[in-house]
């Protein structure tokens, strides 16, 4: 049905002789919100590295939009559209929002000229695409005067800019209080109405179910669990999961995945 | 993270998008806005000049305290403007004025050499353009603090100077009736022309920092450089290029220098060091980065300029001036920082 945006079949990572990832499954398709959820150690990071590119996978096999690429790297991820939101947001906040969505991708005229009334218009429109709208601030606002909410709208309306098809979202509510959780929220929703993806990863096992269509599951490497959102019953029953699969005592090992629901 | 809520829109945050025009966007909000800290310091300058006319209003309501002033200070506009720029990168450079005494020097010799003054003032603003170079890429590519790294090769390169000339001074008399000068530093309706040349280098970097590409990447630099570099903004070009403004300004300084003093010493430019540092934080152009302001940093340096002058025509002795300059410097400081907001 939906257009398979990206997939990497196998993916294993090793950093000397610890194994981050080992042999994992994943697959974002058009216009979804996949939840990445697991514990510190799980994987989580060096997954959505290796989607950026900044990290090679040791094996394995990386497919965009059902064909499968050689060489990847930043680049080629960056030209198959996918953008990452990092934790620390990567926003200049001393600078205006216009500065920070046109970061590196300035509209310019000859020598370097800006064309600051062009740029206004086209943030303007940005913003206005993911519901990122207030009277509190326009444009040309210092994004250091924004809450932790908005400044996420900030680095999604930058995403979007560069054409992203799917954005990356590294712990975007971790620290941000209800309401501007529920901000962040409605970007995402906006965003996945106009057809893009989204990576949602974050700790908070409540923000993830209330957002994303898919979960995937990562503990020590391996992908323990992947469910639509029809087959998990509650926030509830993905945390008690989560608790059995983190348990240190694995002997049974793989037989905990009833705990869920594939 | 965002609790300390900036004054200007504290009031009507979450109210519902009803206006035609946003209130922010009214153009006298929008240009305080973009202003507030070159305000700020023209309200200093207005301060100092109200208390110098008070004090002694015979000399300070005379035109010739303010062009003895205008004589001097585009000298030092030329080195403030740069160092602007270079201070918003998060870098500081000390090596300005050497660069500036050795590009003079070079405008000497080629015009002692019996070229012509324009060949003298490309030849200077090569040079300058070079050494900036040179001493950004050491700052950057060999990854040194620019603090020390430039006060090394300030040391350094006034050493060449001395050593080459063995401190002896060039007189450049052929200057004199020449129509390089009547164009540098003659007089046009009273107002040395070196002003006229300076007001437009200020003008044109006011352009270059706010509606530019390289000042736009200056200030990215400065405030957040692992998102500049995620963003795909070459970090280090855009430092080096910051020196080599800096390098170009000292250049076009040495020269006006010499243009007026129709000689060049071998210490030219020394003297400059501090009070040009200070007119950029007087300005408000504040320590950290990522901000800065092109129009405070031209008023900085003429508070700094008329500080020294006023404070003798104001009839104290020559003893006060360095009391004052310092307070002077405080208190702006002070003032700044209640002005500005640092946002993290």
């Amino acid at each position: 049905m939906a257009e398979r945006l990206i997939e990497l079949r196998n993916i294993t990572k090793s950093f000397g002789r610890v194994y981050a990832l080992g042999g994992v499954n994943f697959s974002v398709d058009r216009g979804e919100v996949v939840g990445l959820i697991g514990d510190n150690g799980a994987g989580k990071s060096t997954l959505i590295k290796i989607l950026a590119g900044v990290i090679k996978p040791t094996s394995g096999e990386i497919l965009v939009r059902g064909e499968p690429v050689t060489g990847w790297n930043a680049a080629r991820s960056r030209e198959a559209g996918i953008e990452t939101v990092f934790q620390d947001r990567a926003l200049a906040v001393q600078q205006s929002i216009v500065r920070n969505v046109f970061m590196g991708c300035e509209l310019k005229g000859p020598l370097g000229w800006l064309n600051l009334a062009k740029e206004a218009r086209e943030a303007e429109r940005l913003m206005r695409e993911i519901g990122f709208t207030s009277s509190a601030f326009t444009p040309r606002s210092i994004v250091g005067q924004l809450s932790g909410g908005e400044r996420q709208g900030v680095a999604i309306a930058r995403a979007i800019y560069r054409q992203a098809d799917l954005i990356i979202l590294d712990e975007p509510t971790t620290a941000l209080s209800i309401t501007e959780t529920n901000k962040v929220f409605h970007f995402v929703r906006q965003v996945r109405a106009s057809g893009r993806s989204i990576v949602f990863i974050g700790h908070n096992i409540h923000h993830v179910y209330t957002i994303a269509d898919r979960f995937v599951v990562l503990d020590r490497g391996k992908v323990e669990l992947e469910a639509k959102r029809a087959d998990v019953p509650s926030a509830e029953a993905l945390i008690g999961f989560m608790e059995a699969v983190a348990k240190p005592n694995r002997n049974a090992d793989r037989t905990l995945r009833e705990g869920g629901a594939t | 993270m965002t609790d300390a809520a900036p004054p200007q829109n504290a009031g009507d945050k979450g109210m519902d998008p009803a206006a035609a025009r946003h209130p922010l966007e009214h153009p006298v909000r929008r240009f305080i806005d973009a202003n507030r800290a070159a305000l700020g310091t023209f309200a200093v300058l207005v301060v100092m000049m109200s208390v110098f006319i008070a004090a002694n209003p015979h000399v300070f309501l005379e035109w010739n305290i303010y062009r003895a002033v205008l004589t001097t200070v585009p000298v030092a506009l030329f080195l403030v403007i740069p160092l602007v720029f270079v201070v918003t990168a998060g870098e500081i450079d000390l090596s300005f004025p050497a660069t500036m005494g050795f590009s003079a020097w070079m405008f000497a010799l080629v015009v002692q050499a019996g070229f012509s003054p324009y060949l003298g003032l490309a030849a200077a603003m090569a040079t300058g353009a070079l050494l900036g170079f040179f001493v950004g890429a050491l700052v950057v590519y060999f990854r040194l603090s620019s603090l020390i790294a430039t006060l090394g090769m300030n040391f350094m390169m006034r050493g060449v100077i001395q050593i080459s000339t063995e401190g002896k001074s060039i007189a450049l008399l052929s200057l004199t009736p020449s129509s390089a000068k009547s164009i540098f530093s003659g007089v046009v309706f009273g107002v040395p022309t070196q002003m006229f040349w300076a007001l437009a280098f200020v003008v044109f970097s006011s352009l270059l920092f706010n509606h530019n590409q390289f000042g736009a990447h200056v200030k990215i630099v400065g405030d957040n450089t692992d998102s500049a570099w995620q963003m795909g903004i070459d970090v280090n070009s855009v430092r080096v290029k910051a020196f080599v403004f800096v390098g170009l300004g000292a250049a076009l300084a040495g020269f006006f220098s010499t243009m007026i003093n129709v000689t060049w010493w071998p210490t030219s430019g020394d003297g400059y060091l501090l009070p040009a540092l200070a007119s950029v934080f007087v300005g408000g152009t504040p320590t950290w980065g990522g901000v800065g302001t092109v129009t405070g940093g031209a008023i900085g340096a003429l508070i700094v300029s008329f500080i020294q002058t006023g404070i003798v025509g104001a009839g104290l002795s020559g003893f006060y001036v360095q009391f004052f300059n310092g307070l002077i410097i405080i208190l702006s400081l002070i003032g700044h920082r209640w002005n500005q907001i640092r946002y993290r």
